[in-house]
């Protein structure tokens, strides 16, 4: 299944360093999406776009997730010469993800 | 118990007025605070000021303050912005000339100075970036400013004062909206959970749309009602830093819990210590409640004590961007675009091999996808991109000619090309400590 269909997300940037939260839609699904979707399993997805470590918390009580991705952003809005260099579009990308 | 109610009035500098004016008019607002300033619009603005010393605050201060001004008299509504970007003071005389053109009999301005801090940074022996661990000194002769995220002290000293409206440059975003808070309910200064609490209100309001399914929307299954006439949110609180956010209900958009929570953990790092200067707020175990259509509740912010230090935004000039871009269509478009991206880069190799490695991206395949599923049908069109950072003008127009070159000497079918040159004003934070830091406030005041 796709990630997408049981969660949503929203990226967010400071400097070089991206965060992702990941909510899901049901309660339900929280366990599940906690399981599978790691830090590693997160750092394995952006492969080449973050080259830094991956840190999780966790807030169960909203059925969410906030993934920090350090170095995702080829040095962040104010230095990069990518396209999308806030990283606005790293949420849906995280939502592609097949569990 | 008393409550007081604070509006939304932007999320970014070039925001929407509409919504902030409609919340002006019909939300029962206290207060409206217009957070108008990201991390590098402040160091732009400092540019300007440096060519224009009348200007350097934000482009959109007048055409804001002239229908902001008499709503906000008529209706009793302060006013709290930092939209005086690098140029407070120079905002408070434009916000006095546009009051006295109005013909507006009563009105006090403030003006929030303090935060501009570059010869403090300047004089200040081994400081380290923050982003890299790097002296600061490497970028010495590159640095053209630096400026404080202040708290709420000056925003409380102003509404002490009776300031209508109150203009600051760059304030830590969550302040803007503490400080009424702060000063409606008498609360302490190192009351950290009553902090925190109105912190996470800032926090939820500083977006202004993105609370109310902007940034948010979908075609699926997160459907937002009119996102045409998208409202923007405001927060009832109490006394003990209990309330809800709301939007107006004939606005558009959905206040929902799903959008609070994406909104919670925006740009936040630990959940449990999101740093402002006021306090290190605890947001790890806030709680939504809907309380009625598009009416949610939250609770369960705490805060801890703040640091000793401010975070310090310095600009400084890093080189330039060189850009150039160019479609093609039909069957083997992202081969031939590939062949150019190839093509640019020989040629740059053969005479500017200094500016190597470029940014190579191939929009509609891999622009912003970092990998691109290997199931993924070949796109029927793709527009090449290919960037560079460099030292000078010069060899960024390098850059951009080589690509719009491929018209007439690519492969078949290049369109569209465009070029884009930009002077790269980059920031590195760094930390002061808060008793180095004089903070004035400058009035203005019209009482005839």
């Amino acid at each position: 299944m796709r990630l997408g269909e049981i969660a949503h997300a929203r990226s967010g940037d400071k400097g070089n360093i991206s965060n992702i939260s990941l909510i899901v839609y049901d309660s339900k699904d929280y366990a599940l999406v906690a399981a599978k979707v790691t830090p590693a399993v997160v750092k394995a997805w952006f492969a080449g776009q973050v080259k830094g470590e991956v840190i999780r918390y966790e807030l169960p009580q909203l059925g969410a997730l906030n993934f920090v991705l350090f170095e995702a952003l080829k040095g962040g809005v104010t230095c990069a010469t990518s396209l999308d260099k806030h990283g606005k579009t790293l949420s849906s990308i995280l939502l592609e993800m097949e569990i | 118990m008393k409550k007081i109610r604070i509006g939304s009035g932007a999320g970014y500098a070039g925001d929407r007025l509409e919504p902030a004016l409609d919340l002006m008019q019909n939300a029962n607002l206290d207060y409206i605070c217009f957070e108008c300033l990201a991390e590098r619009t402040i160091a732009m603005a400092q540019q300007e000021k440096m060519h224009q010393p009348d200007l350097g605050y934000n482009a959109m201060f007048t055409y804001r303050m002239e229908r902001v001004l008499p709503l906000a008299m008529e209706k009793g509504v302060k006013v709290i912005t930092n939209m005086g970007a690098a140029n407070p003071e120079a905002a408070l005389q434009k916000a006095y000339e546009i009051a006295q053109k109005q013909g507006i009999k009563k009105i006090k301005i403030a003006a929030v100075l303090g935060d501009q801090v570059l010869s403090l940074v300047q004089q200040t022996p081994d400081l380290k970036i923050l982003e890299s661990g790097a002296p600061l000194e490497t970028l010495k002769e590159h640095i053209f400013s630096a400026n404080a995220y202040l708290g709420v002290a000056p925003i409380l000293a102003a509404l002490e004062a009776d300031a209508d409206i109150i203009i600051t440059g760059r304030v830590a975003d969550p302040s803007l909206f503490l400080a009424p808070m702060i000063h409606a309910f008498g609360w302490d200064l190192t009351n950290y959970d009553l902090l925190g609490k109105g912190t996470l209100v800032g926090h939820l309001l500083e977006c202004a749309g993105q609370l109310c399914g902007g940034y948010f929307a979908d075609t699926q299954k997160k459907q937002v009602p009119k996102l045409e006439h998208l409202g923007f949110p405001y927060a009832e609180i109490n006394a003990v830093g209990e309330g809800f956010v709301s939007k107006l209900e004939k606005s558009g958009g959905s206040v929902t819990t799903a959008t609070c929570t994406e909104q919670l953990l925006y740009e936040i790092h630990d959940p449990a210590a999101y740093i402002t200067p006021d306090c290190v707020a605890d947001f790890s175990a806030v709680e939504f409640s809907p309380l009625a259509n598009n009416k949610i509740a939250f609770s369960k912010a705490t805060g801890k004590a703040a640091t000793a230090f401010y975070k310090v935004s310095v600009g400084y000039k890093n080189g330039f961007i060189g850009e150039g871009q160019i479609s093609y269509a039909g069957a083997d478009c992202l081969e031939r675009a590939k062949w150019a991206a190839q093509l640019v880069q020989q040629r740059i190799q053969s005479l500017h091999p200094q500016l190597l490695p470029l940014d190579i991206d191939y929009i509609g395949w891999n622009s912003v996808t970092p990998n691109p599923k290997k199931t993924s049908a070949p796109p029927t069109e793709v527009r090449l991109r290919v960037a560079g950072k460099t030292n000078t003008r010069a060899e960024a127009q390098h850059i951009a000619n080589e690509v719009e070159a491929l018209y007439t000497n690519g492969p078949a079918g290049g369109g569209g090309a465009s070029k884009k040159l930009e002077a790269l004003v980059s920031i590195a934070s760094v930390l002061l400590p808060k008793d180095q830091i004089d903070v004035q406030l400058i009035f203005k005041e019209i009482n005839t």
